[in-house]
């Protein structure tokens, strides 16, 4: 493959490591992560949800799990962007305003509920909502909610990006991105903590 | 239309789930489509008939998934791979997603009791040290901002498991924490 593996270059595997050859145990997964991650940001079609939009919610749901070279590595991204490097700025401020700890949500009514927990309902502040514009405004809302809160999700989250201009399938592969990012950033963030935790076992 | 009967706990019965989204038709699928969806079977499923509205994207999910819990040539056994999916599913709330991955975790382990357990009492509940390790650090990666840590590795392997099991471990953990937040957000499980 032509490119550099996007996971081990977030988690700093290096290659012949212990690490590249426990990953290499599971090629197909590997390999796949890699497919999954150029399907959403190097799509073969991207007229049901730009690629701008693409960085700008990644640099969004990556910034939201707080400081890490994975969001380092997707701001970079949004700031390279034609188009989306004018969104720095307002989705960092959105990031500051939007961080909160997860998840939490309400259970369907019923002997569940005692385990609801309240938490932030984000919302795009009005100030910043005319440069993002509604769909963008929508989709930060949305993933807000993914990020946090999934269990809340209903049926009127959908008809909201619907409304918001949202294609049933933009939602779909915007559902997956987020969706992606939150399998993406555990990895690196389980990969680096495990290598960590073997070199120091190395040192002592 | 169809009628939607949500279940209101956790459960190791077998659910439908609802998409709110229209999937493409059976109808309407292509090669491409195909490709994306892997096994053929797939098309009668509307779950993934709504996910293959992009199917690049679904054929490397699904590609992923399969090698992260089925690929059990070596490393943690299948049975601890379901129950890092089921405890992660438990934490975030995917009553149906805990219920086909609890369902696999009993399968594999026999420990059916047990896993009911962990859906009854929660993600505290004893399952002995070995388990508790696991569903200890899947809950510590489920957490946002992530709450894994070096003393989740440090029980992992005081538990017995070896660096290979530990990767198993994070790798189907996280897996669920992409598949929990599809199936919560684009339809709904029904009795």
């Amino acid at each position: 493959m032509g490119t550099l593996d996007i996971i081990d270059t977030l988690a700093g595997i290096e290659p012949g490591s212990a690490l590249d050859a426990i990953r290499a145990r599971r090629p197909q997964a590997r390999e796949n992560a890699q497919k999954s991650y150029l399907s959403l940001f190097e799509p073969i079609d991207s007229s049901e949800f730009s690629l701008s939009e693409r960085a700008a919610v990644a640099a969004f749901v990556t910034g939201l799990h707080g400081e890490s070279p994975v969001a380092a590595f997707y701001r970079e991204k949004l700031a390279a962007n034609a188009d989306g490097a004018a969104l720095l700025e307002p989705i960092t401020a959105e990031i500051e305003r939007g961080r909160t700890s997860g998840p939490y949500g309400a259970f369907p009514a019923g002997p569940l509920s005692i385990e609801n927990k309240a938490g932030l309902i984000y919302r795009v502040s009005a100030e910043r909502k005319p440069v993002l514009g509604a769909r963008l405004a929508a989709a930060l809302e949305h993933a807000h909610l993914l990020v946090f809160r999934p269990r809340d999700a209903s049926s009127a989250d959908m008809k909201g990006l619907l409304t918001a201009g949202w294609s049933p399938t933009g939602i779909v592969t915007f559902s997956q991105l987020v969706a992606f990012l939150s399998f993406q950033v555990r990895v690196v963030s389980g990969l680096r903590t495990l290598a960590a935790a073997s070199a120091q076992e190395v040192a002592s | 239309m169809n009628t939607v009967n949500p279940p209101v706990v956790f459960t190791q019965d077998e659910l439908g789930w609802v998409s709110w989204i229209d999937p493409l038709p059976e109808t309407e699928l292509t090669e491409r489509h195909f490709a994306g969806l892997v096994d053929r079977a797939r098309a009668k499923s509307e779950y993934f008939r709504l996910l293959v509205r992009d199917p690049e994207v679904l054929e490397a999910r699904t590609r992923t998934d399969k090698d992260i819990f089925y690929n059990v040539a070596d490393g943690l056994p299948r049975a601890e791979r379901e129950l890092a999916a089921a405890a992660t599913s438990r934490y975030n709330g995917c009553i149906y997603c805990a219920s086909v991955h609890a369902r696999f975790a009993s399968t594999y382990s026999k420990r059916r009791d047990d896993v009911q357990r962990l859906l009854d009492e929660g993600i505290k509940a004893d399952l002995g040290e070995r388990w508790n390790a696991v569903v200890k650090a899947s809950v510590a990666l489920a957490a946002t901002p992530i709450a894994f840590g070096p003393d989740n590795i440090e029980e992992l392997r005081r538990a017995g498991l070896d660096d290979a099991e530990i990767v198993d471990v994070i790798n189907g953990a996280s897996f669920f924490n992409w598949a929990n937040r599809l199936m919560l957000s684009l339809g709904e499980p029904s009795k």
